[in-house]
């Protein structure tokens, strides 16, 4: 008698081989449709009043997040370094801990997640609702391509907001740790601000900063491609805001690993 | 008692003979249109014409496959198998970027309007115009009062989408399909979700602009009153297959079963056994 075990095996790997199956299609769709924004870009098609109604969505109505996120962080990362190292008088190495920490890695990452996770669920859910109520359809029956007009605007602005919003949550995140450096552990705020000063080096910041075109590059694709794809009404633009969400701040951890090894060799 | 009839599935559409038609009166050709979803087969070597200047109304059960025929004749689907002919031009393989050149030639009334939220009435309608043409703004205000006119809906530019009832909304996505003066005006469900009478007010419409603009039309619905309102010929949608093509008045009296279960469950003929 066959038992439930090996009953099961056989449908688990059929289970597995359909989701490796799926991803590798999700992979090479996601591919052509960056392909195609990209031959968008270079037919010079951009049309200036889409694209600075998308800055202004990706770019100034996030500063607020990026302000509360990067001076907590600055903060919280001045008040963590002091207390860690306070044995081997952590004190002094709160400037250069904080604004390494900053530039390299927390403003880019965390920038990048929350701004991504914002930015990105509200294009999917814009697009998608537009799929599902064949308002893409509607454009490509009359003769417009959606990848100019929708994803091409959407992709520039966040692979261009992303390094600015960066720069601007490094310096929150570094004012941050200034508060926390002269208010609580009583530092000279000069002191402070010559330790960031010698401490970061334009290879930092071109590491930090450089890896934010990818993150933003990424995040508006992953999110355009997931709008268009959503089937099934209300609940297919919940599914696919959500699979956006997560398949975006996986993608911006997995690259930031592989592009920071591609940096250290670099610079 | 309703008689069953054999039918041969790769056989011409029943119904009444056409006339023999030259290459130039065919506007649209299916030949041999298959499509499947997975495992389900929508168009199973579909053959159909659309005739220049005639209203062919496409009827059939829902899910039968009306809307996905729509949708081939633009170029927004591909098929499986078989080719679609525009005006002598294979469009088959053609890729997207070339698809947008026949696109122009037509105009789609989609079933849910398809208006674009986040433009005011007028901005939807000035979208054809602003994206393929050079017209000046003030000419673009002309022709879009023009149209709204035409639809009866003067005086709604500023209204945002979600500020029309359903039959505004179908009025305005018709004025914008006629925008750009296309050859062809494809209608996808014109009067489903409409009361009776603003339903006949659609109607109303499609027979208005037809006299008006000279156009081609195509109505896809399983309202049999529209249909008989609106069309010239029809072609019953069964199977994956058009089983019946013919003129509107020998529609009443057609063979074909199903086609006259259709008509007779609408009262369009009386409750009577099906004509040998």
């Amino acid at each position: 008698m066959v038992s439930e075990g090996e009953l099961r095996l056989p449908m688990f790997l059929a289970r597995t081989r359909s989701k490796i199956e799926q991803s590798f299609i999700y992979m090479g769709e996601i591919t052509d449709l960056a392909v195609q924004t990209v031959q968008q870009l270079f037919r010079g098609t951009l049309e200036r009043e889409l694209l600075i109604a998308q800055f202004d969505q990706v770019g100034v109505r996030s500063i607020s997040i990026v302000v509360i996120t990067s001076m907590f962080i600055g903060m919280v990362l001045a008040l963590q370094t002091a207390y860690s190292l306070s044995e081997f008088g952590g004190k002094l190495f709160i400037g250069k801990v904080v604004s390494l920490s900053l530039v390299r890695e927390l403003a880019p990452v965390l920038m990048s997640l929350m701004v991504g996770g914002r930015v990105g669920a509200g294009m999917t859910a814009e697009i998608g609702t537009m799929r599902v109520t064949e308002q893409i359809d509607a454009l490509r029956a009359l003769a417009t391509n959606p990848v100019r007009k929708l994803v091409l605007p959407r992709v520039v602005a966040t692979t261009l907001m992303f390094p600015l919003l960066t720069v601007v949550s490094f310096f929150l995140g570094i004012i941050g740790g200034l508060v926390i450096a002269v208010f609580t552990l009583h530092l000279s705020a000069n002191f402070y601000i010559r330790s960031v000063i010698t401490t970061v080096k334009y290879n930092d910041l071109a590491s930090g900063i450089g890896k934010t075109f990818f993150f933003g590059f990424s995040t508006g694709l992953i999110a355009c491609y997931n709008g268009l794809r959503t089937t099934g009404g209300a609940d297919g633009v919940g599914r696919a805001t959500t699979t956006t969400v997560v398949t975006a701040a996986i993608t911006v951890l997995i690259m930031d690993f592989f592009l920071t090894k591609l940096f250290l060799l670099s610079f | 008692m309703t008689e069953t009839v054999a039918i041969d599935r790769r056989a011409e559409p029943r119904g009444v003979p056409e006339r023999r038609t030259h290459a130039r009166d065919v506007f649209v050709e299916f030949r041999d249109v298959s499509k499947a979803y997975g495992p389900k087969e929508v168009l199973r070597g579909a053959n159909l014409k659309v005739l220049r200047g005639e209203v062919l109304v496409i009827l059939g059960g829902s899910g039968s496959g009306k809307s996905v025929t729509l949708r081939h004749i633009l170029g927004l689907e591909a098929p499986d198998d078989g080719r679609i002919i525009v005006e002598e031009e294979d469009i088959t393989d053609l890729p997207e970027e070339e698809l947008y050149r026949v696109r122009m030639k037509f105009g789609m009334l989609f079933q849910s309007g398809a208006l674009f939220d986040s433009m005011t009435v007028f901005e939807n309608i000035a979208f054809p115009l602003r994206e393929h043409t050079d017209m000046a703004e003030e000419e673009i205000t002309r022709a879009v009062r023009e149209k709204l006119e035409l639809v009866n809906l003067p005086g709604s530019e500023h209204l945002m989408p979600v500020d029309l009832s359903g039959g505004m909304r179908k009025r305005v996505s018709l004025a914008r399909s006629i925008v750009l003066d296309p050859k062809m005006i494809l209608y996808d469900e014109p009067t489903t979700g409409l009361d009776p009478i603003t339903g006949q007010k659609i109607n109303e419409l499609i027979i208005d602009l037809q006299s008006k603009l000279n156009v081609t039309s195509v109505v896809v619905t399983h309202d049999i009153q529209s249909a008989f309102s609106v069309g010239d010929r029809i072609a019953f949608l069964n199977d994956g297959h058009f089983e019946w093509v013919g003129r509107i008045e020998e529609a009443r009296d057609a063979d074909h079963p199903m086609l006259r279960e259709f008509l007779r469950s609408s009262a369009v003929v009386a409750a009577q056994p099906t004509k040998q």
